[in-house]
């Protein structure tokens, strides 16, 4: 209920604002919220969409614990081991033929300092569903330690369709490490859509799409600013394990002092898979380190994979260009830098491009 | 008289060490447009671009003044706040940077509504591409009815127009011909003009629409020629530049004497 989180006096609004987070009902089909390791609001407003904490989701479905550990490793580090330990987290589940165009919100909020976050989601798109999740981590102002640890497990079925969008805001002292691994059936979408525009110590972030169906398609979309004392390494992978299946990975990073690494790769498994890697940066200092690791894999003789590179800087003849039609050199600068972040994010319903604008917009002073 | 709108007072012109413009001498009144002919590589371009205030080209010599004022010094953008326009020849694309979002912008700065705008680019069959990246993929035709239409919004009191007439097609030059006649106000009678400009033109087809007070011929760096701008073409037409420039010469002699 609304309510009860406004008792919680000790929430930021503006700092979930700009994760994209709402906690209005007339605009999400549904809510979820967790500081540090409890939940403090869960409600769904649409028939066709089930949310809930991930310990209570366990208690009531039997079958949940199957899902558990089948896209991402259990074993795989430290962090997972840790979080297989004790955990909570968002179970969210759009119900078969269920089409859910307002999006659920899911929020986690880091709120004590030194804390160590620990969640394992699972979000499951059932057949023939179409469900919109944006989630926002952040944390609260001041708490300039901590660390955020998210397991998450997506399960697109046959027919489906998940946009996941995810908004990160933390501060300079947090150490987030996600590890996500999607799995998509025959036919199924899935559009993961990720903006990082503020200072963090470490992000590391390596998110898996198995595409095992056939005609299964995946979209990478991430947009990095790499502040100052922040070290980023990100990327995305899709597995083509499904015939025909395809994917697209798309990235936008801008190192204004922070270290970077953006990954990408594209394992071709099947035949007539198809793929594409595009991951372009931008150096706005002399601080800072922008490294593009684009890897495409074969194993299977028909395929067809690409990629292209290119880190560059902001092109003087542009800012001319624009000064020529009156801007400013600071003004042409911000267009330039808002034109180059601007990735055009195609199936994304209008009200996720909004939040995402808007994060961009936020951070725009501080680029410059 | 008329009052001037541009001042050109020995202009020396360096791209990294080199001479690409010498001893420029310009004056032009407002009302004024000047036809501005000269071969490729002669510096036409170069001028253009120094009056505007590319940084690429460093002025070694002279001064500049527009409307009396020295702009020599002065940033692109003041200087185009204080009603000075540019048509680039090959004008840079930028990526997510769309037509219409430097439309907006142009109308902004110059207090015009943004129904002008839609107007215009209708007028130049440019409708299409105002949602699209600026210059991204565009014809050789389409970055010049672009420009032109950047223009037109912008409605400078001096305007630039390099080579309005390269790649376009014979469908639309007698409309970039009109438009450009509408924003250099050769519509209106001689007296009532109050916005000049220079149009750079190496084959001087453009001038079959718009014409030009007199014009000028630049010849590797330097002014080389002052007169009638189609008795000059008609010269250049019949001996080459070369050949136009050495009976220019022979004439500015004798005139001289």
């Amino acid at each position: 209920m609304p309510e009860r989180i406004q008792e919680s006096e000790s929430i930021d609004r503006k700092r979930l604002e700009s994760v994209g987070i709402e906690l209005n009902k007339e605009r999400r089909s549904a809510t979820f919220f967790q500081v540090d390791q409890d939940v403090k609001m869960v409600s769904s407003f649409f028939e066709g969409v089930e949310i809930m904490s991930i310990r209570d989701a366990l208690k009531k479905y039997d079958w949940l614990k199957d899902y558990f550990w089948k896209a991402v490793d259990r074993e795989k580090d430290d962090y997972t081991k840790e979080v297989a330990e004790d955990f909570n987290g968002y179970f969210i589940r759009a119900k078969e033929g269920a089409k859910i165009q307002i999006p659920v919100e899911a929020c986690l909020y880091l709120r004590t300092r030194g804390l160590k976050q620990k969640v394992h989601n699972i979000i499951i798109a059932e057949e023939g569903s179409e469900l919109n999740v944006i989630t926002g981590c952040t944390s609260h102002p001041g708490v300039v330690s901590g660390m955020h640890i998210g397991i998450s497990e997506f399960f697109v079925k046959k027919d489906a369709k998940l946009t996941f969008t995810m908004i990160h805001s933390w501060e300079s002292g947090i150490e987030v490490r996600p590890r996500t691994g999607i799995i998509v059936e025959d036919n199924g979408v899935f559009i993961n859509n990720y903006v990082l525009m503020s200072p963090v110590k470490i992000v590391q972030a390596y998110p898996v799409a198995y595409l095992n169906g056939e005609n299964s398609r995946a979209v990478f979309n991430s947009i990095i600013v790499g502040l100052e004392n922040s070290y980023i390494d990100v990327g995305s992978r899709a597995v083509l394990n499904g015939e025909k299946s395809s994917a697209e990975i798309i990235s936008r990073t801008i190192s204004k002092g922070g270290q970077i690494i953006s990954r990408g790769n594209l394992t071709g498994n099947a035949p007539e898979v198809k793929g594409h890697l595009e991951c372009r940066g931008l150096m706005l200092s002399e601080k800072g380190s922008i490294l593009a690791i684009p890897e495409l894999e074969a194993r299977y003789p028909n395929i067809e994979l690409s990629h292209e590179a290119a880190i560059g800087k902001i092109a003087e003849d542009e800012i001319f260009y624009l000064m020529a039609r009156g801007f400013s050199r600071d003004e042409a600068t911000a267009a330039i830098i808002r034109g180059f972040l601007d990735l055009e994010i195609k199936g994304i319903p209008p009200v996720l491009k909004t939040e995402i604008d808007k994060a961009i917009s936020l951070v725009e002073k501080e680029i410059l | 008289m008329k009052e001037e709108i541009l001042r050109v007072v020995n202009l020396g012109v360096k791209v990294g060490e080199k001479k690409v413009l010498e001893n420029v001498n310009i004056y032009i009144k407002k009302g004024d447009t000047v036809a501005l002919f000269g071969p490729n590589g002669s510096g036409k371009s170069t001028l253009m671009n120094t009056l505007i205030g590319d940084p690429r080209y460093k002025v070694s010599d002279g001064r500049i003044f527009f409307k009396g004022e020295d702009i020599t010094d002065k940033e692109t953008d003041y200087r185009v706040r204080m009603g000075m326009g540019i048509a680039f020849q090959t004008p840079p694309a930028i990526s997510g940077v769309k037509l219409i979002d430097v439309l907006k912008k142009i109308a902004e700065i110059k207090g015009i509504s943004e129904d002008k705008i839609y107007e215009y680019a209708e007028y130049l069959n440019m409708t299409n591409f105002l949602n699209r990246d600026i210059n991204k993929g565009f014809s050789g035709g389409e970055v010049k009815r672009s420009e032109l239409l950047q223009l037109l919004v912008m409605n400078p009191d001096f305007a630039m127009l390099d080579e309005p007439d390269s790649g376009v097609d014979l469908e639309n030059i007698a409309l970039i011909g009109e438009a450009i006649k509408k924003l250099l106000q050769r519509d209106l009678p001689k007296k009532e003009r109050e916005k000049s400009g220079i149009i750079i033109t190496h084959t001087g087809n453009i001038l079959d629409y718009v014409d030009a007070d007199y014009g000028l011929i630049l010849y590797k760096g330097r002014i080389a020629c002052i007169g009638d701008p189609y008795y000059i073409l008609e010269e250049v037409r019949k001996n080459g530049y070369e050949g136009c420039v050495k009976k220019c010469l022979r004439e500015f002699k004798n005139l001289n004497q």
